[in-house]
């Protein structure tokens, strides 16, 4: 993080409940302009609801989330719209509109969200193809003729067309090939690079957040358990970032396994 | 008797919730129609998806309609002498009641099913999220396209469905039944009023947006994968066709009762 800077993203005391459920008790954190901050945790501990809550999809019970020092928790439709043209972000299931062509898929924000014409939409959206190695003939497909690793790639390039100040992964690598899924992180460390963007992913995939993170932060049921730079991720002194590091059975963290 | 009451009393407030749920839903979809941006390539398209392809399974329905009318009119009013009453049953029957609630309930069996998977599938496979991520309000983008196709289509659907209807009653009395076409016509002519049209064509209307609004909703809030999406087509059609059959008690006592 820049020192002394306002964060890009600032969270104080977030808390969301599904029914009786605490999903999110009481989160702080802050990531600086251009930082990449990766949200490591296990299925269920509340990241892609973390996630989903910055970008406005969900509407947390308690709590503050600043973008750029401005809070953004209660703002109305309007200038939530507005907020919106700040992030782009990559869905764990990629999330491509089945009805349209790919590169329909990478230039909608820019065709619908920003009302650019649809023959300088589609050069940007083939550029952006390009820059994640897909060729302009790819753009032309339906996204279910695609593998699942084109499709995360398609997915990128749709989350940088419109030049997002901030990006969210969603578990960029889960499906994919230990090549595929180290292809998919060297394309978003260019990609945010390039852009000069803040990237917020969450995984539970220890290779890709040691490559793509500046800063790791664990979460455990609802709550930062750690966090701190990537590379002091081996010398935590934490219990529960330890066992999750080295994919212990035995240790602090619990799995809740009912009874068939 | 406590514990009745208390049923009784949930049982109702969660009806009323569930209304304004739907009625908020139906006002955040429509809100859109009054402010930039619009997507009128979007609502063609769903004008032509709802109507143009609806056509052969709403004609089929219809002409078979009439035809049965024409001949159960006939086997009932011969009974009483009253024969030569066949026409004028079939036509205000049609257009006033038959052609939009059987279109209603064939609209509402093949789009709204339709509407509510596709709705429900881009909600579970987090599409209507990606909308958003996209700055593009999933109201304006895909409810408002479907409520005025509904409100636009089924109209014409039902013109379409009127007109066969009648053409199916008068083959059936022309030839099977014997009655002479020209006064089988006049029959026609002379009792049908702009108002018996009108009124099927208001209620085509309400229908129409009952069936996208169904649609939507059902899809829109669908949750957890292929058996939520099922669900929500399930409950998209039964719904659709029971609030069909419901406003057009309340419709027709509108236009009709004393």
């Amino acid at each position: 993080m820049n020192g002394g800077s306002t964060p890009k993203i600032s969270v104080r005391g977030l808390q969301k409940s599904f029914g009786p459920k605490r999903v999110l008790d009481g989160i702080d954190i802050d990531c600086g302009i251009g930082e990449s901050l990766v949200i490591i945790g296990g299925s269920g501990t509340g990241k892609s609801v973390f996630v989903k809550c910055i970008l406005g999809l969900l509407h947390p019970e308690a709590g503050s989330i600043r973008i750029d020092g401005v809070e953004t928790v209660g703002i109305r439709r309007a200038e939530r719209a507005a907020l919106m043209s700040k992030f782009g972000m990559l869905f764990q299931g990629a999330a491509l509109f089945d009805s349209l062509h790919v590169w329909e898929n990478v230039a909608f924000g820019l065709i619908q969200g920003r009302g650019m014409e649809r023959a300088n939409a589609k050069r940007i959206a083939l550029e952006k193809l390009a820059a994640v190695g897909l060729g302009a003939e790819v753009g032309e497909l339906r996204p279910a003729e695609l593998s699942g690793g084109m499709q995360k790639r398609v997915a990128l390039a749709r989350a940088i067309a419109a030049e997002p100040e901030i990006i969210f992964f969603d578990e960029p690598t889960t499906g994919l090939d230990p090549i595929m899924a180290d292809v998919i992180n060297d394309l978003i460390i260019k990609c945010v690079r390039e852009l000069g963007a803040t990237a917020v992913s969450i995984t539970h995939d220890m290779v890709s957040a040691r490559k793509i993170a500046d800063r790791i932060a664990m979460l455990h049921k609802g709550k930062i358990v750690w966090q701190g730079p990537a590379d002091e991720i081996d010398e935590s002194h934490n219990a529960f970032v330890d066992q999750f590091v080295h994919g212990r059975a035995e240790g602090p963290i619990q799995m809740e396994v009912r009874a068939v | 008797m406590i514990t009745f009451l208390a049923s009784v009393g949930a049982a109702f407030l969660s009806f009323l919730a569930a209304t304004g749920r739907l009625v908020n839903f139906a006002l955040m979809g429509l809100a859109g129609a009054f402010s930039p941006p619009f997507y009128p390539r979007i609502i063609a398209r769903q004008i032509v998806y709802m109507g143009y392809y609806s056509l052969p399974v709403v004609g089929l329905t219809a002409i078979f309609t009439g035809m049965v009318l024409a001949l159960q009119s006939y086997t009932g009013f011969a009974r009483f002498n009253a024969e030569s009453a066949v026409a004028t049953v079939v036509v205000l029957s049609v257009t006033r009641e038959l052609g939009p609630v059987i279109a209603g309930l064939m609209v509402a069996g093949r789009v709204g099913a339709a509407m509510a998977a596709e709705i429900g599938t881009m909600r579970v496979t987090d599409q209507i999220d990606a909308l958003t991520t996209l700055s593009t309000d999933p109201f304006r983008y895909l409810v408002l396209p479907r409520l005025l196709a509904g409100l636009i289509t089924l109209p014409l659907l039902v013109v379409v469905a009127d007109i066969i209807g009648v053409f199916g009653g008068y083959i059936v009395g022309t030839v099977k039944l014997g009655f002479n076409p020209a006064s089988y016509l006049t029959q026609t002519e002379n009792y049908l009023e702009t108002m018996d049209v009108v009124s099927g064509l208001v209620k085509a209307g309400v229908f129409g947006f009952i069936v996208a609004l169904m649609g939507c909703y059902h899809g829109y809030h669908s949750r957890g994968g292929a058996e939520g999406v099922g669900q929500a087509t399930t409950y998209a059609v039964v719904s659709a066709s029971i609030l069909i059959l419901v406003s057009n008690y309340m419709l027709t006592t509108a236009f009709f009762g004393k």
